[in-house]
């Protein structure tokens, strides 16, 4: 039932809505994956990048997408733990204070069940339209799931229509370029390096972003 | 009731001709790739793109001035969204970029209680002032000027020109009585895209003598005198069944909207040229964004309004 009315929100209400203020431009909509196990991973500067990256998919793939987020920033009351969990789908994350238990362990899981997880290697929005250092746990993620293909993207505008700390939305076009998926390949540093430079050259095929 | 019971003979038989013309174009969008594989790759989603446009406009003329309205408002906002994407605007100035979203709705409202001086004012008094204002207490100055240009720009072209577009439905059918004021939009529309696609064809034809190398290189003096001339005769043999205009005023119109046709478009161009893009987004496969589509009608719609409020009516 709840997922019924997920995708019924999806269709109705978030796919328009997006449409009304990102216009979404979508490049390369054939090399995102079907099915799980698959990560998506993206550059991050906005709370819309999550929306954008949910919207690319068909409905009927809802159930399996699971954004990685925060846990310190949505999990925050009772009220919003069970909205960004149950009807969002997200899968929260640990940002501080570790630990000794595997901060990871709940994206393990998911892959595990065939979900295809939506992550933000920066680890935070950032500056506005600027991209950060990206941290290295996607890479134990495909070191641990080596048959799950790692699909670019680079996004753009989504820190334009809602850049961190800013309250309300300014429509703006957004483009999502999707790259070709791949796969563990063999050391972390290399995965990462593979990583970073592959959604920067995605960039270029972007329109030209005139943010002074 | 049923609005295509009563309508006038010439819009039937418009509409009737752009039915043909699609039906056409999807059959050698169908035909011709498989004739010579490869050239025509683009004419089938050109061809989509043309029929979701028709449809959507054309629905909008036949449901009434309430539908029309709305649609073109949204057209604007769309058009808007994308110049204001394109086009350099700063960090502080998102409010600014709301505050021209927002005359969308204002200007439209004008048109939708069909206050006609509300409607002239809007855009270039008040929303021209506001924008200073909000940018001015902002307090940043580098890059003032080009910001305040690109906000004018856009909310003129996007949303005072196109809306002469809407407000031309709000003409009594008194005054029309040839084929409505739906008929006086159907010919605006329909003669800037054919003025397009005449251009298009005598230069593909004759085409060698360059106008603008640098801004639209596959723009010729052939296709556009051609293009002109077509147009011009095309527009004085239909005038009398969809507009009131005499027969010189005709002439007139008829000779000059085809040329500011032209410069909406090379216009356009130059603003892409500048902004180092080829098309202002891909929301109509084929054809690009809609300000590609759009460029044209920016230049001659509020013009067509000028003239017909002149030779034609009396109401504006």
């Amino acid at each position: 039932m709840l997922q019924l009315v997920r995708r019924l929100i999806l269709v109705l209400i978030v796919k328009p809505f997006a449409w009304l203020i990102i216009g979404l431009d979508v490049r390369g909509r054939d090399q995102l994956p079907v099915k799980g196990p698959a990560m998506i991973a993206a550059n991050h500067n906005s709370h819309i990048d999550t929306l954008l990256l949910i919207c690319l998919f068909p409905s009927s793939s809802l159930t399996a997408i699971r954004p990685v987020a925060a846990a310190d920033h949505f999990l925050k009351t009772p009220l919003s733990s069970w909205f960004y969990q149950r009807v969002v789908g997200i899968l929260p994350i640990t940002r501080t204070g570790a630990g000794r238990s595997d901060v990871l362990a709940g994206c393990k899981e998911a892959l595990a069940r065939g979900e295809i997880l939506l992550i933000f290697p920066e680890g935070t929005r950032g500056k506005a339209e600027e991209m950060g250092d990206f941290k290295a746990g996607i890479a134990r993620l495909a070191e641990q799931f080596p048959e799950a293909p790692i699909t670019p993207v680079y996004l753009q505008g989504a820190g334009r229509v809602l850049p961190r700390g800013a309250r309300i939305l300014v429509p703006f076009n957004c483009s999502a370029i999707i790259g070709a998926p791949f796969t563990w390949s063999g050391t972390r540093a290399g995965f990462m390096e593979q990583l970073k430079s592959t959604i920067e050259t995605l960039r270029k095929d972007a329109p030209p972003l005139r943010w002074l | 009731m049923n609005p295509l019971a009563n309508l006038p003979l010439p819009l039937a038989a418009g509409f009737a001709g752009l039915l043909a013309l699609l039906i056409v174009g999807s059959l050698a969008a169908v035909v011709l790739p498989r004739l010579q594989s490869g050239r025509w790759a683009d004419l089938g989603p050109r061809m989509q793109s043309w029929w979701l446009t028709c449809l959507v406009i054309g629905g909008a003329l036949l449901a009434g001035w309430q539908a029309f309205t709305l649609v073109f408002a949204f057209i604007s906002f769309v058009a808007l969204r994308e110049f204001l994407t394109l086009a350099p605007t700063r960090r502080e100035d998102r409010l600014v970029v709301l505050l021209v979203y927002a005359s969308v709705l204002i200007s439209y409202w004008a048109i939708w209680i069909d206050n006609y001086a509300y409607f002239l004012v809007i855009v270039p008094i008040y929303v021209f002032v506001a924008t200073a204002v909000m940018m001015t207490l902002q307090g940043r100055t580098d890059g003032f000027l080009a910001t305040i240009g690109v906000m004018h720009w856009g909310v003129i072209v996007c949303v005072y020109n196109l809306g002469h577009v809407a407000f031309l439905m709000r003409t009594p059918a008194a005054e029309v009585p040839q084929a409505g004021a739906a008929g006086l939009v159907f010919f605006l529309i329909f003669i800037t895209q054919f003025n397009d696609v005449a251009q298009y064809v005598w230069g593909k034809l004759f085409g060698r003598r360059k106008i603008s190398p640098t801004i639209s290189p596959n723009k010729t003096w052939e296709g556009a005198i051609g293009g002109f001339a077509t147009t011009a005769v095309v527009f004085v043999i239909l005038a009398p069944w969809f507009t009131p205009l005499a027969f010189w005023p005709s002439v007139l119109i008829g000779t000059v909207l085809p040329v500011l046709g032209f410069f909406g478009d090379i216009t356009m161009s130059a603003i892409k040229r500048d902004l180092g893009v080829k098309d202002t987004s891909r929301l109509l496969p084929g054809h690009g964004g809609a300000l590609d589509r759009l460029d044209s009608l920016m230049f001659t719609a509020p013009w067509y309004f000028h003239m017909l409020a002149i030779f034609g009516l009396e109401r504006f």
